[in-house]
């Protein structure tokens, strides 16, 4: 319990290191917001008046505790761009990434451990070789690209070759646009936008985790207590499940953990090709238009999950492995 | 066996790039940088041949540069940005996870901070962060990546130091009154170091992938310099018209991540077989 404590008290000392180490790289960074937010016409005066309205006429010290306490208080400010709070902009951006990512995620641990687990079982065999070629193919290729690919077969491909209409898919966006749809056929619609892109994301995913799944597997299946469990007469399942499982399980939990975060912003590059208007999205458009409380706001949010994230895995390896208990 | 096959299907790969990138100025038909007779020579298709006698073997872009000599001048810099970024990186990992999954403690709890603290910043932020901070180039890239890229081989050595220290061989060195030094080094390393291996062969790739992310969305090598990334962002508006320009350097970025991931699979059945 103390112990537990302590983690909880290293973390939010963490997220304050982070914070503080993001909002000095931010504000240092060169480059004025309000020369990106003026038209070329505006005036030395006007862009003053614009600063002192932003609060960006106070020193980086001012600044950052102005910004600290309201932070405290979770006030993540007024976006620069869209002059809405910050906390609207990532609202209307977190449910749209946390939708493609976690299926995604799902799909990418079921997958990745289920082949992995096959190679393992059937190391050196036909089917580990063109797995593996197969996975490694997969992981190596950029997820923008793939996904321009799949835009090619799917959207231009589909409709050139004349597939029925439930092959051909749409390419941008979450909805079909001017459309007033509602109940299952909003639904499918939204499913339908989303098949490319969480192709797209699961493919990468899995494949990474199918390579680390095969090596994981293979080490356990050589240990002597698998031989043993095998000795004594246990069914295939059983070695499985009892045996190599349990043991596949901690570094797997941790391994899930550090990917958790990566729904939120993990996507930059699938929701730029796609056109989802998500967090990975929202952080590269801020960071362009140096939109400094959004691209703050949404570090706070990723800084959270992530050290969150760890504390998880750190407080289950021991519940799960008792070799790891302190 | 078929590992030994697969390694040499990674090194025949890696051979043929690194070639075509050093003799690229040699196999050139024109220099890919020079924007020459646009009308005649744009959205050539693959073997092409121009009025002028030139074979372009993958046929030429929106202004008529060859698309294989821009692929090779392209690789590169991915290579150097992948290698460098990523082995630097890998062997700060290494050195940290190690030490703090050894001595525990103070210094533990301090080393992992530090690796968590940068583990919570995205990664593409800091680059993007970074990039706008110095001119965006070469250096600029691979210090980031190595600056970013050391946590994750550091957590996977950390943990693996705190399985393998609990082991009976290593009592038995201590009991023998081998120094810390010599048991990190001769018998803890060796035994936890495997996965460290195959986070670094991910590593390579993801490195390479990295920079040719941000150069497709347009923040890292610039045009007219080729990059596999912008070379990609190029083709996108004429994925329909003229599909070779996006599918070259796809390829050839693919390929070399491949080639990567194989040698770097083949030295880790290596090591495990001593």
């Amino acid at each position: 319990m103390r112990l537990l404590l302590r983690r909880a008290v290293d973390a939010v000392v963490l997220l304050w290191l982070v914070l503080s180490l993001t909002f000095l790289l931010v504000r240092v960074a060169p480059g004025d917001p309000a020369a990106v937010l003026l038209p070329p016409s505006a005036s030395p005066a006007d862009a003053a008046r614009l600063r002192a309205e932003l609060g960006l006429d106070a020193s980086v010290a001012v600044q950052y505790a102005r910004w600290a306490r309201a932070l405290v208080s979770g006030d993540l400010g007024t976006s620069f761009v869209a002059r809405r709070p910050v906390t609207a902009v990532l609202g209307d951006a977190i449910p749209v990434s946390l939708w493609l990512g976690g299926i995604s995620l799902a799909l990418t641990f079921v997958a990745g451990v289920l082949v992995g687990a096959v190679q393992a079982a059937r190391r050196g065999q036909r089917a580990d070789i063109v797995l593996t070629v197969a996975t490694t193919a997969v992981y190596a290729a950029p997820s923008y690209w793939l996904a321009l690919a799949l835009i090619a077969v799917f959207t231009y491909g589909a409709t050139y070759w004349g597939l029925p209409q439930g092959m051909r898919l749409p390419a941008f966006g979450i909805h079909s646009p001017g459309a007033e749809l509602h109940g299952w056929r909003a639904l499918a619609d939204v499913t339908r936008h989303g098949v490319l892109p969480v192709l797209t994301l699961a493919a990468v995913g899995a494949a990474g985790i199918a390579r680390y799944a095969r090596t994981m597997f293979a080490d356990i299946l050589d240990a002597p207590f698998v031989r043993t469990a095998r000795a004594k007469g246990a069914g295939r399942i059983a070695v499985f499940t009892h045996h190599v499982l349990r043991n596949a399980m901690p570094p797997l939990v941790v391994l899930f953990a550090l990917a958790l975060p990566g729904t939120l912003a993990g996507s930059v590059f699938v929701e730029t090709v796609f056109a989802w208007p998500g967090m990975g999205r929202a952080m590269v458009t801020a960071i362009a238009a140096r939109d400094y409380p959004v691209v703050l706001g949404a570090t706070v949010l990723y800084a959270a999950l992530v050290i969150g994230a760890n504390l998880a895995g750190d407080v289950m390896l021991p519940l799960l492995d008792p070799r790891r208990r302190p | 066996m078929t590992s030994r096959w697969l390694a040499r299907l990674g090194m025949v790969l890696l051979a043929l790039l690194v070639l075509g990138a050093l003799l690229v100025p040699w196999l050139a038909p024109t220099d890919p940088r020079v924007i020459n007779d646009v009308l005649a020579l744009r959205l050539l298709p693959p073997f092409a041949v121009d009025h002028s006698g030139h074979l372009h073997l993958l046929g030429t872009d929106k202004f008529g540069r060859d698309v294989f000599t821009r692929m090779m001048l392209a690789a590169r810099i991915s290579l150097f940005v992948g290698l460098v970024g990523s082995v630097l990186a890998a062997a700060l990992g290494v050195v940290i996870g190690s030490v703090s999954g050894w001595l525990g403690g103070t210094a533990d709890r301090l080393l992992s901070a530090l690796g968590d603290t940068l583990l919570a910043v995205p990664r593409l932020i800091l680059l993007l962060v970074c990039a706008a901070l110095w001119q965006p180039g070469v250096t600029m890239v691979v210090s980031v990546l190595v600056l970013t890229g050391w946590m994750g081989v550091a957590r996977l050595m950390r943990a693996e130091t705190l399985g393998v220290r609990a082991r009976p061989f290593v009592e038995a060195a201590r009991s023998l009154g081998a120094p810390p030094s010599r048991i990190l080094w001769r018998h803890v390393l060796p035994n936890a170091i495997g996965p460290a291996i195959v986070a670094t062969t991910l590593g390579v790739g993801s490195a390479i992938l990295l920079e040719s992310g941000l150069s497709f969305l347009g923040l890292g090598v610039q045009p007219p310099q080729p990059s596999w990334g912008n070379m990609l962002a190029d083709g996108r508006d004429a994925i329909v018209t003229a599909p070779w320009i996006a599918l070259a350097p796809g390829l050839a970025l693919i390929a070399t991540v491949l080639a990567c991931t194989l040698l770097g699979d083949a030295l880790r059945d290596h090591l495990a077989g001593e």
